[in-house]
């Protein structure tokens, strides 16, 4: 969601009113592209409006059976404290949803002003950042993210927090390397013969030029985002319970795994389908978006 | 020189030197080049003799590690030299414009013509649709058929020859009073060279604007050319009209160029004629004259005295020793 909608306004605001019926049509001819597009509006949808249509309370603890297996009155089954498992799978796209806008939405914009900035500055500063940018990769992930918690505590701001600092190098040197590459081509100089400024430069040249691998980075990592949340989740750093993640229903359901499978199954198929939603649309936009890959026209 | 009082610009003694992990490379030096207004001016040279260099010093769009050590540029009565960066920026793509050897990447790859064209215009005020009216013009002018729906068309969606006529168009879209043509056609084949040649003619006929155009091809230079200066291992080694320079030439390497045009060889041959020898080392600069040890001429004078620039004719002058006693019967 967060990745079409800056793509839209950046493509819509360069190339103009039209271009966006076109790639429209273009989407629509393209059936993997399509059904990532479902997938995702689904998806966002649901949690968009999870509060319409969760059918109980995610989180109300109910005093019918408990791990009681998919029925008409619970779909997904009851987890351990008799909680309606679908409820809580709906409310928990919402959680990833945020943390997945929220934090990658944060990284894109500090990556691609950090990288322009190291591709089109000076030498000493290009190195500098290199530097802090290399030293944040260096981490691992989930080690990174444990001393995070241990600091700041469990919560959605943490998971946000970790997953945008360690992102903004990714984005950041992508932007960098693309920038650097086309400083030096040959319409640049033919521009700043017709008097642009760096503004105009980077602004009008160099963004377009590197939106395009940002949004197909920015797009692979929204699943890679979910399932880092999930990840966390499940490992208790995460989202706190009450407040229903995928992780944390795959958590609840893993000590339940033999008896009663559901509730494992129910958390990660949204995972999954997610994944694969943001992938076949990820790709689809790709494919439109940069036009040296069209064919017609 | 008799056209001083008309001279658009003015390139005065200018030296330019390069940074390099060898040491200095003195690229240009005590280069001296007058372009008139509304004349084409051609700068002919063998690879690496500061061609380009000089253009792109006009402009003012060198690499980081150039530096002019002396002389001036004036172009329309103000030295470029002197200018702040912000007031360089007024005079690029209004009053002076480029034209680049290579059509094939002088383009964004992914913005339209039409969104690049109009970009360009950007410091005018009027709308939208004039904006679009005037690169239609201009692409129709540079004889791009069908400008109309080919305006929406992508770089790449265009030949070579048709890329430079766009860039020819861009670059004459804001009605320039100089135009700087780092060779335009080196990058073509023969007959898109001499359509692109008879183009930027009838262009500058009708515009009236001046061309400085930087050539390695002698043929170009006499088709399209009033004037012509000759350069040499970043040195101007002579310079005149181009019946000066092609049908009497004063420099010793003038001649050994003109010698080795495949056009001007009429009995057949298996070996092409070539200057013997390389062009000097820029970083440890030789004292005398710089085509001393490739010139069949040269006598001992050459080897300790640099040549000045020595009156051959009206506006003619070539820095050789053999030319002294022009001085003396011009005088």
């Amino acid at each position: 969601m967060a990745v079409s909608d800056t793509v839209h306004d950046a493509e819509a605001g360069v190339r103009g009113p039209g271009a966006l019926s076109q790639y429209w049509q273009q989407l629509r001819r393209n059936p993997l592209g399509m059904l990532g597009l479902v997938l995702v509006v689904l998806m966002v949808g649901s949690a968009i409006f999870a509060d319409l249509i969760v059918p109980y309370d995610a989180t109300q603890v109910m005093a019918g059976p408990r791990l009681a297996p998919p029925s008409w009155e619970h779909w997904m089954g009851t987890d351990q404290l008799g909680r309606d498992v679908l409820s809580r799978v709906i409310m928990g796209g919402r959680v990833a949803l945020v943390v997945a806008v929220a934090a990658l939405g944060a990284a894109l914009s500090l990556g691609l002003i950090l990288g322009l900035i190291a591709g089109f500055g000076p030498q000493w500063l290009d190195n500098g950042m290199l530097l802090i940018f290399d030293a944040v990769r260096a981490f691992p992930v989930i080690i990174f993210a444990l001393a995070v918690v241990t600091l700041l505590g469990p919560s959605l701001n943490t998971v946000v927090l970790v997953v945008a600092i360690t992102s903004i190098p990714i984005y950041a040197r992508v932007v960098r390397t693309q920038t650097q590459s086309l400083k030096n081509n040959e319409f640049i100089l033919a521009e700043r013969a017709m008097g642009a400024g760096t503004g105009r430069i980077l602004g009008v040249h160099i963004l377009p030029n590197v939106i395009g691998p940002l949004l197909i980075l920015a797009s692979m990592d929204v699943p890679l985002v979910i399932t880092l949340e999930a990840g966390l989740s499940f490992l208790g750093m995460g989202v706190r319970p009450p407040t229903p993640s995928w992780g944390t229903i795959l958590n609840d359901g893993f000590s339940y795994i033999r008896n009663s499978p559901w509730p494992v199954v129910a958390g990660g198929i949204p995972i999954i389908v997610t994944t694969l939603g943001f992938t076949f649309l990820g790709e689809a936009l790709r494919d439109i978006f940069d036009p040296k890959l069209r064919k017609d026209l | 020189m008799t056209d001083d009082d008309t001279a658009l610009l003015d390139v005065n003694g200018l030296s330019l030197d390069f940074g390099s992990p060898r040491g200095r490379v003195h690229a240009l030096r005590d280069v001296t080049v007058h372009v008139p207004k509304g004349r084409i001016v051609g700068v002919v040279g063998e690879s690496g003799c500061g061609k380009s260099t000089l253009a792109f010093a006009i402009i003012r769009l060198l690499a980081a590690n150039a530096e002019v050590t002396g002389g001036e540029i004036i172009f329309e009565s103000r030295n470029l030299l002197e200018l702040s960066e912000k007031q360089m920026r007024t005079l690029r793509g209004l009053r002076m414009s480029m034209i680049f050897q290579d059509p094939m990447t002088a383009l964004n790859p992914v913005r339209s013509i039409e969104r690049q064209m109009i970009d360009i215009q950007y410091r005018e005020t009027s709308s939208q649709a004039g904006k679009r009216r005037n690169a239609v013009e201009a692409l129709a002018r540079v004889g791009i058929p069908d400008p109309e729906n080919r305006l929406e068309a992508y770089p790449h969606h265009f030949s070579g020859g048709m890329r430079q006529r766009i860039c020819i168009a861009m670059a004459l879209l804001v009605e320039p009073a100089l135009i700087l043509a780092d060779e335009p056609t080196t990058a073509l084949d023969a007959t898109l060279e001499v359509q692109i040649i008879d183009l930027l003619q009838n262009l500058q006929k009708d515009m009236g604007c001046s061309v400085m155009f930087v050539s390695h091809h002698l043929g170009t230079v006499a088709e399209l050319c009033d004037d012509v200066v000759v350069m040499y291992a970043g040195e101007v080694v002579e310079r005149g009209t181009v019946r000066d320079i092609f049908n009497n030439p004063g420099h010793p390497y003038t001649q050994a160029l003109l010698e080795c045009d495949p056009g001007r060889i009429h009995e057949p041959t298996r070996h092409l004629p070539t200057i013997p020898g390389n062009v000097p080392d820029l970083v440890g600069l030789p004292t005398g004259c710089i085509f001393k040890d490739r010139c069949r001429h040269a006598f001992d004078r050459c080897h300790v005295e640099r040549p000045p620039h020595h009156r051959t004719g009206n506006s003619h002058t070539a820095a050789c020793h053999l030319r002294e006693e022009g001085v003396e019967t011009g005088t």
